[in-house]
Formats: structure tokens, sequence, C-alpha cells
């Protein structure tokens, strides 16, 4: 297993390093951020002084140099716009999205698994085919369009909540949080909702598919038989066996929505760093590009590592070697 | 305050408006301050958020007069040097007094601070020396003549020396040679409520980036009580939800509302003010021999020809633009700047006229017109993808045929430096609200060694222009210099070098109990919102 | 003989009869197809049913800028069904077009990323051993990263163009396709008619292309319906976040995005009808999607 664990992170690293380079090597390419940053009313000695002083004179190669060498040291480069370090800069927007993106989580799969569960047992049922008939809706709306119904609706329309931003923050374990204050929490939930609805869609049809093939198992027509509750039948047998493929797409899915947070953030302008990624893209934040990239992977890399150790611990039968992906 | 009454439009959200604590304002503001240092970045965000809590030698009134400051007079004794006498009794947020000391070091500490993506060194950079002939007066000596030193002091906020842990004897040299700066805190540093000491009417309470910056009133300000016990300035990047946020009532204020959105912030009860900028949106024109984009001329560059720069300037129908896509919050232009701005001339703007245009571009050779391309940024003046999709519009009408290259600003500005674009739409907003500043960035023959033309991607050349307005930029007599930067912007438009499209004009919207005098220079400052019933 | 029992006609033709049968039993997913087929048809034919041709700039006027739904123009006598948009821009050519450019990225995307798929995935499964596990280890790396995050990347350094979103997709959607074609292929490689073609020393591209690859088929076609819906909606995911289509050539996905600007002002029709046709557009596919697998699913036939 330790073995296993080595050359998986061995070869994330990997992609992590090949990532950062391409990225670095591309945002080169598009542009000169002082174009943009600059006053307009500077002279071009102005503007060439600027260049310098942010070191993008050099040839590509030694600013490629300096970054692997500044990199190594655990420095990810000071952000051209902020003239802070990219990863600093970050890290403050981190407790934002990963805030949003768990409580998106909780949402899809605290609704997602007993709609999907109900589903599966009366498939034929209205109920079922609504939630089902739901989840295809759910699936298919893009998200970005989803998030402007939900300002239309509910913000504009309704004025219930709050169209965006991030609302007032408490500490909570040394992190800045909007759920444990009404203000906070009535800010969260359009951006959460907006978020957790296509994996919800994605959980209730994993949940529904799964507990309709456990129901044609043996054993569960067996407990039938033995006369044991459909309630009991339902909380024991179905939801254990059902757990497996949900950790996988759990975990699978923390990884993208921390991705997909870039558009939910947009629409809410939500102060998380997917926001920040789409700002340094228009600005050619090229530090902040790359330490956004690095440590997003990172997360999911590592979220991926944890998914499968707990994947092994759920179901012994499976052997931590033999697993891919 | 007195109590809302709003009028109920069907389910709008303007139910959502509750009256704010009488002594809180809170305000949308359309982009984030990138430092809370002013001598960090010369954007006006960040400028316009600093100018709460620092101020500088000189202001500018909403319509860019440069009035006192902590400066309470000034002269200039000479072609290069200035006298100033600086304002008695004003303290900084942490109670010491203000003195010339504070100046110089503010001055000073310009070129120390590092990794300025756009650094105010452009102010400073001109500065040769500054000596304190006592705690509230102060030399100025320039490099070369410099009317316009006033007008850029506004730009130089003041920073505490003592907060900043400088020494005793603090001496000017030119270019970061100063002395006695001790150690100089850098841009981070002012995110702390102890280093962002100036003498504005608010202290800086707290910065969380993303999200918000809090100010609170600061009681011993020289200039009376500020109005608000406490300012909230929230950054709403994305329209939409700027709006929204003061629809909900989660803001008092916010600036810049999409024009599209304003009859409905104005349905919902809620005033709106709006001011002609000083940015004036143009057309600019490649002016050498070989450039990319243009065919069915056999090579030729076409807009080499007054005649067909002229066609092109008659074939724009500036009051539909201003109409219909701009909701009327934009006015035609003929000029740079917007009179009585000065040095403007009061010229006319240019009639729509499309069958002269087309008779010109038959003179001019091209009765068939050509095809070109249109480079435009998509996210930087308001609307602008849209005016230059009207412009393709108007220009294919007399037989041009036009494609529309838009691109993000970061993407544009780079790619407009490098002459990717034969014709390019861009806006200009002069910060001194001074003609010389349109004349000598946009159209001044390019040349890096004298830092004229930085700005000129279409590369037009008139050397008479130049002369007189060299002659112009150096010439301390107000009433003078006006009639010199008329005559030097007349040439320049009776030649087409550069098109004037149409002024943007600045919106704010606001709750009906609030008020605020618009600005031409686009700030939002808290301190010039006003309770509306005084 | 093995070779024409493989291709036997009776043997395609017969599940292909049931499946289709199968299929139609269910009144939604017929629905679906037919809304499909539907959308498709408009694609295809839009520069000869749209009303107007919305990109020739002559035909435009702005005095006709934000119309709402019915108005007609100031012009000339034409009615605006669907609306306006700032540019006097008729909503719904605008929207017959804009469903032209997204199915065309998503289907040449999608037949690239499947080429590209099949191929890599048969290669691996046929010849196993270290170039299996080396090609699989890319495809679970790649997979393990979501496609909006590489998408998003890769535009913003390419610019923006319908090729290089084409291009942005087939590199987020290889993979899928030869995870799925590599595991129904190890399936087949371990049957005897395989071993039999081996025996008859027939060239590896022939079994491989030949006899392997038509039995992966049933699974890559739901993956690609599942594909294809997800395709469009990411497509215009990222040309709402500026980085997708360019403005001369604009999606269903821009569409909405232009409009979204205008969307709380009231002038909904421009953000709305665009983004009513998208999701009928990916509703009815995935609608197809779903029955095909149940259809396709062995394990579901009982």
């Amino acid at each position: 297993m330790i073995v296993y664990l080595i050359r998986r992170l061995g070869q994330s690293l990997l992609a992590v390093v090949a990532m950062a380079v391409l990225v670095f090597i591309g945002v080169y390419f598009i542009g000169n951020p002082v174009d943009v940053l600059i006053n307009p009313e500077a002279t071009q000695a102005d503007i060439l002084a600027t260049t310098q002083r942010l070191g993008l004179d050099k040839p590509l190669y030694q600013q490629f140099g300096i970054f692997i060498m500044n990199a190594l040291q655990g420095d990810l480069g000071t952000s051209f716009v902020y003239g802070r370090p990219a990863l600093d800069i970050i890290l403050e927007r981190l407790p934002a999205t990963m805030e949003l993106a768990l409580v998106a989580l909780v949402l899809s799969v605290g609704i997602g698994i007993p709609l999907g569960v109900w589903a599966g047992l009366r498939p034929h049922s209205i109920a079922g085919r609504t939630i089902m008939g739901g989840s295809v809706l759910g699936f298919s709306l893009p998200n970005f369009w989803q998030g402007m119904l939900l300002i239309l609706v509910f913000a504009v329309l309704l004025g219930w909540l709050p169209a965006g931003g991030r609302g007032e923050t408490t500490e909570f374990l040394g992190f800045q949080v909007s759920f444990l204050t009404l203000d906070g929490l009535s800010h969260l939930i359009l951006p959460a909702i907006n978020l957790a609805l296509f994996k919800m869609s994605l959980i209730i049809r994993l949940a529904r598919a799964n507990t309709r093939e456990v129901c044609l198992q043996d054993y569960i027509k067996f407990a039938r038989a033995k006369g044991l509750s459909g309630r009991r039948i339902v909380l024991v047998h179905v939801l254990k066996n059902i757990m497996i493929p949900v950790v996988t797409i759990i975990g699978l899915e923390l990884g993208s929505m921390v991705a997909f947070a870039i558009v939910t953030e947009t629409v809410f302008a939500w102060p998380g760093m997917g926001k920040l990624l789409i700002d340094s893209i228009n600005l050619l934040d090229r530090p902040v590009i790359v330490a956004y990239l690095m440590l997003t992977v990172l997360i999911i890399v590592s979220i991926n590592l944890l998914v499968d150790i707990i994947y092994s611990l759920l179901d012994p039968r499976i052997r931590l070697s033999e697993m891919k992906g | 305050m007195k109590a809302l009454t709003l009028p109920l439009l069907a389910g709008l959200a303007a139910a959502g408006v509750t009256p704010a604590t009488a002594q809180d304002l809170s305000i949308g503001l359309k982009s984030e301050a990138t430092s809370m240092d002013p001598q960090f970045h010369q954007l006006s965000t960040n400028i316009q958020v600093a100018k709460n809590i620092f101020e500088a030698l000189t202001t500018q009134d909403a319509l860019q007069k440069v009035t006192p400051g902590l400066a309470e007079s000034w002269e200039a004794t000479d072609d290069t040097t200035w006298r100033f006498k600086l304002r008695e009794g004003v303290k900084f947020h942490d109670g010491t007094d203000f003195t010339a000391r504070d100046v110089i070091y503010s001055f000073c500490r310009v070129p120390l601070v590092e990794n300025s993506p756009s650094a105010f060194t452009i102010f400073t950079g001109g500065i040769a020396d500054m000596t304190a002939e006592d705690d509230h007066t102060l030399t100025i000596t320039t490099k070369a003549t410099n009317p316009l030193l006033p007008t850029e002091l506004w730009s130089l906020a003041i920073v505490s020396a003592e907060s900043l842990g400088a020494e005793d004897e603090i001496t000017y040299g030119p270019e970061g040679t100063c002395e006695g700066m001790g150690d100089v805190p850098q841009a981070p540093a002012f995110n702390s409520p102890d280093i962002a000491v100036g003498t504005g009417p608010y202290k800086l309470e707290s910065y969380t980036r993303g999200s918000e910056v809090i100010l609170t009133r600061f009681d011993d300000y020289w200039d009376g009580t500020p109005e608000w016990e406490r300012v909230v300035l929230r950054p709403i990047t994305s329209d939409g939800p700027r709006v929204a946020a003061l629809l909900a009532g989660d803001v008092d204020m916010i600036e810049s509302p999409p024009i599209q959105d304003i009859p409905r912030v104005e349905e919902a009860g809620f005033t709106v003010v709006d001011a002609l900028s000083n940015r004036v949106i143009y057309l600019h024109m490649q002016q050498v021999e070989e450039v990319p984009g243009i065919s069915g001329t056999d090579g030729e560059n076409p807009l080499l020809d007054a005649k067909v720069r002229e066609a092109i300037s008659l074939s724009v129908n500036r009051e539909a633009i201003a109409e219909r896509i701009m909701g009327g919050y934009a006015q035609p232009a003929g000029e740079l700047l917007p009179p009585p701005m000065f040095g403007t001339s009061g010229r006319p703007v240019d009639p729509y006229d499309p069958e002269r245009a087309k008779e010109l571009l038959a003179e001019a050779g091209y009765p068939d017109g050509f095809s070109i391309t249109l480079g435009t940024p998509n996210d930087r003046y308001i609307n602008d993808e849209q005016v230059a999709q009207a412009i393709a519009q108007m220009l294919a009408r007399i037989g041009i045929d036009t494609r529309v290259d838009a691109s993000t600003a970061s993407q544009f500005f780079s790619r407009r430096n490098a002459l990717e674009f034969p014709i390019y739409m861009a806006g200009w907003g002069a910060s001194s609200g001074d003609m010389s500043s349109p004349l000598k960035s946009l159209v001044a023959t390019y040349d890096a060694a004298t830092g004229m033309g930085p700005t000129n991607a279409g590369r037009y050349s008139n050397p008479e222009m130049d002369a007189l307005l060299i002659e112009a930029m150096s010439t301390i007599d107000d009433a003078k210099r006006d009639q010199m930067l008329q005559e030097a912007e007349t040439m320049v438009l009776d030649d087409y070098g550069i098109i004037p499209l149409h002024y943007e004009q600045t919106v704010w919207a606001m709750k009906p109990d609030l008020s605020y005098e618009p600005r031409v220079d686009q700030y939002t400052m808290a301190t010039e919102v006003k309770p509306a019933d005084q | 003989m093995t070779e024409t029992t493989a291709n036997a006609p009776v043997r395609i033709d017969s599940p292909t009869r049931r499946i289709a049968k199968e299929f139609i039993e269910d009144p939604v997913a017929l629905i679906g197809l037919i809304l499909f087929v539907l959308v498709a048809l408009i694609a295809i034919a839009a520069p000869w049913i749209a009303p107007q041709n919305p990109y020739d700039l002559a035909q435009l006027s702005i005095m006709d800028g934000a119309l709402p739904p019915g108005e007609t123009s100031f012009g000339t006598d034409m009615t605006y069904w669907l609306g306006t948009d700032q540019q006097g821009r008729d909503m719904l050519s605008a929207i017959m077009y804009g469903l032209r450019i997204s199915l065309m990225v998503a289907t040449v995307s999608l037949g690239l990323a499947i080429s590209i798929g099949t191929i890599v995935g048969v290669v691996a499964a046929y010849f196993g051993g270290k170039l299996d596990s080396f090609i699989m280890r890319i495809v679970d790396l790649q997979l393990s990263f979501p496609a909006i995050l590489i998408a998003l990347i890769l535009l913003a350094l390419l610019g923006r163009g319908v090729d290089k979103v084409i291009l942005a997709l087939v590199i987020v959607q290889w993979a899928y396709y030869a995870r799925t074609v590599r595991s129904s292929a190890m399936i087949e490689r371990r049957k005897d008619y395989i071993d039999a073609a081996r025996c008859l020393a027939l060239s590896d591209r022939r079994i491989m292309f030949r006899h392997m690859l038509p039995n992966c088929i049933p699974p890559l076609i739901v993956v690609a319906t599942v594909q294809i819906a997800q395709a469009i909606a990411l497509e215009a995911t990222l040309s709402f976040l500026g980085v997708g289509v360019p403005i001369t050539e604009p999606s269903l996905g821009l569409l909405i995005a232009n409009g979204y600007d205008y969307l709380l002002s009231g002038s909904y029709w421009i953000s709305i009808f665009p983004g009513i046709a998208l999701v009928v557009t990916i509703i009815a596919i995935n609608l197809v999607g779903d029955r095909l697998r149940d259809v396709l699913n062995p394990r579901l036939q009982k």
C-alpha cells in the first residue's frame, strides 16, 4: 500500500509540474501584463521600467529558471497585481471556496441519496418518476444559466435572498466562515444550491441505479422473505451497499466542485479562488494563475488519494494496488 | 434620516430596502482595490478608495478644477520653482501633526515602493528637489517647466512619516536617493490600520480582500466632521449582482450600474445621477504603409488617405450609438475632451452623412470599399463590444466590410501595442482634465526617447502639431496654453488623425435618501455622499 | 470462418432491431428523440430557414435594437417573433445559427475524441502490458481533473476561436472513450474468436479494428450520448466565461452570456430564449441517452 501511495503521489506531482510549466509558458505568450496594469498616461520609459521591475524583460528561460528556483523553496512568485506572494492571496480566498464546495456537497449528498434510494425502491411510482425527471433537468441545465435563473427568481423577482457577495463572516476554527450568521447563510444558500444541483442529480441517478441493483440481489430477497421490515432493509442493506460508489463519487465530485466553483463564483460574485482565477486570467497575473492551478491540482490529488484509502477501509476485499484512477 | 417610502412595484426587490443605520453607508464598487497602500498602484479603484483615508497637497473638485488640499496656497516663483504653504492644525489618524516632513517622506517613498505594476513615479520623476523652509512651508523644484504640477500633486497621497518609521531628518534626493527614510514599509503592510495612517476624513478599520473595506469616521478631521460613522466599500465586480445588491438593499449606493438596467433601478424608486466623464471613446487608424487586416486594396493602406478617414467619421451615426447602445448615457463627441474642459475649442460633432462618406471613398479611389478588421476590447469600456459591432454595421453600409475582433483587455492592449489592428476602438480618460493629456499620449508622434505618443498605436504623426504641443506643455500662462492646445487639437481633428466617437457618462445609483455630486473623473468617493434632505 | 460469424448480418441486425423496438417503447425517450431530430434539422437548415442572416451586418440596424418579441422592424416589415438583441439582430435567427455552431462544435469534437479514444483504447487493450498500463495511467490522471478546469486553462492560453474550442473539447473528452473502449475490448480480447483470428495470422490492425472494435460499440454509444450533452453544456459555459467562441460566431452559450447583461433590465428574451433552446437540446439528448443505456445494459434486461 505504501509503495502504491508513493507511486500515486509521484505521478500526481509530475502532473502538477507539467501543468505549471505549460501554463507558465502559455501565459508568457498571451501578452504583457504591464500593458493592462499600467496607467495609460505612462510613457514608454515608465512601461519599460515597470516591465523590468516585474522581471518580465528577461528571456522566457530565465524567468522560468527563477520561478523553478523559488518554487523549490516554496515561493510561487509575487502577484503582479497585488505585489504580494501569490500563494498568500490564494490561501486568503481558499476558505470561501471550500466552504461553498463543502456546503454544496452536503446538500447534494443529503438530498441526493434519500431521493435516489426512494426512486430506486419505487421506480415506477409517480414520486420515483418525478425524481428522475427532476434529475434529468438538474443534469441538463447548464450551471451558469441555472444560477442566473436563481438570481432572477429569488433575488430579483421575489427579493428573498441576496444576489451575490458573501455577507457577514465569523471566525470558526481559525477560518472566516459565513454559515454561522443569518446574513452569511442567506448569501450562501443560492450559490450552494447552484453548485449542488448538478452533483445532486448525479448522486440521485447513481443511488437509484445502485438501489435497483441491490434490490435484485438474493440477500435482499432473502431478507424480505425472512420478514424484515422494508425500512430496515433499506437502512441496513441498501445503504451499506451503495456507500462505496457514493464515497467515490463524493471524493471525485468534491474536486470537481472546487473547479466548478469558478462558474458559480463568477455568477454570484462569491469571493473565492475561482473568481480570483478568472480575474487573474483577465489581468495576466501569471504567478496567481500558476499558483492557483498547482494548489487546485494538489487538492484534487489529495482528495483522490483519501478516497482510495477510505475505499479500502470500507471494503477490505479491495486491495489498493489493484485500483486505478 | 427620514423613513423610506418606496413605490412597491410589482414584485420588485425594492421592498427589501430598509433604512440603513442612519450613520452607516455601504457602497458597491465595480472593481476591487489591489492594495491599501496609496502609493502602490496607480489605478482608479485604488485611488478612489485611498482618497477616503489619505489626502494630497491639492484636490480636484467634481469638475476636475484644482483646489487647495493639504496645501493652503501655492505659487510658481519661477519656471521651475514652486512654493507651497501647508495647512496648519491638520492631524493624522494617529494623532500626530502634519508637517512638511511628511510631504517629503511621502514623495521620497514613491520610488521605493516595490513590485508596483503602475508606479506613481510618473509624477515624482520630474521633481529635482524639495526643501522645507519651516514645518509648513515647502519649496519644490522641477527638472523642467511643468505647468501641471499642482494638478499632478493630487495624485500623490501624503502618508505619515512617523507611523512608517522615518528618521527625524529627511533629505530629498531624486529617484529614491532620499536620506533618513528608515525602514520603508511595503504595500502589504498597509492592510494594517497602524500603517495606513493618513489625514483623510475616514480611518481604515479593516480590509478583507475580495470582500470589503471598512472605514470609520475620523473625529479630528480638519475640515469638519465627516458625514458617516462607518463606511463599507464592497467590490461587486459583476454588473448584474451589483444592481441586484442595490435593489435588494444590501448596499446603499453603487457605481456604474449597467445602462440597460437604469430604467429599472429608477422605477424601483432609487436616485440615479450621472455626469459627463473625461473619458472619450475614439477610433484610431494605422498610419504606416504595411498594415495587417485590410484586403481589397491591392496591398495599399487606404487609411493613409485623409479622405478615407473622413469617410469613416461621417459614416458613424454617433447619435444612434449614444441613444440605442448607450441608452442615452453617452454624448456624441467632437473633441478629445468634453468642452468646456481645459484646451477644448467647442468644435462641432461630425455629422452623420453616409452619402458624402461614399463620395469621399470614391474620390479616394475606393468606390467599392474594402475589407478591414476593427479591434476592440470587450470588457473595458461601457458596452465596448456592442459599440464596435454597431460601428461595423455602419461601415458596412458605406461599403467598408468590417470584421470585429473583440478580445479581453489583457489581450487587446498587448495586441494593440504590437500594432495588430488596422483600426481600433479604445478610450481615453484625461486624469489631469487637460487637453495636453490626450494629445501627448494619443496623437503626438511616437517617440520612446522623449516619452511622446506612448498610446499612439496608429502611429499618426504631425510634426507641426508636435512642435505646438511641446511649446504648450512648457507654458505656465494658462490663457496662452489654452489657446495653443486648442490649435493643436484642431490640426489633428482637421486631418482626421483620430476620430472621437462619444464621451462616456458615469452613472451612480443610490437609495432615495442619499445624494451624490457626480464627478467628471468617474471616482466614487464616500466623502461626497450626503443625505438627500440636507 | 470466424470472420463471417463476427460480421454476419443476422447477428448485427437483430439486436439493432430489438434495441430500436425497445427504445420506442418508452414514450419519454421517443419525445426526446423527436426533439433532438428536430433540433438537429433546424441547426442544419438554419441558413435556408432563418428569417435573417444574423451575421450579415448590412442586414442589421441598431434602430431595431432590443425589440420585445412580436415587434415589427422600423425599416422593413419583418416581424421579430422572439425579439431582437441590442444590435437589432433577430433572436430567432440568432438562435438557429447559434444552435448550428453549438452542435457543430459538439459533434466535430465528439467525432475526433471518439476516433482518438477508440484507437488508443483498442490498442491498449490488444497489446496489454507496459503500453497498456502507461496509456491507462495517462487516461486516469487526466480523468481525475475536472474537464472545465482543463478546458478553461487551455482556452485562456489559446484565445478565442471555434477551432480552439473544438481542440479543447477533444483534449478533455478523448480519455472517456479510451477508457470505455479499453474496458470492453479487454473482455473481447479474452474471447476465443480473437485467438482464432490470431491463429489465422490476421494482421494486428485487422483483428483490432475489424473484430474487436464492433463489439465495443454499444457502451461507446452510451458514453457518447452523455458526453455530447456535456460537450454542449461545457462549450456554453466556456463561452459564458468569455473564453469560448468569438463574438462573430456566437454559439447558444455566447448568446446567453450576451443576454445575461440584459436579464435584470427586463429584456429577458435576449438571454432566456437561447437558454431554453440550449436546455431543450441537452434534455433531449439526455433522455435519448438514458433510454439507450437501459436498453443496451444487459443486466437490466431481466
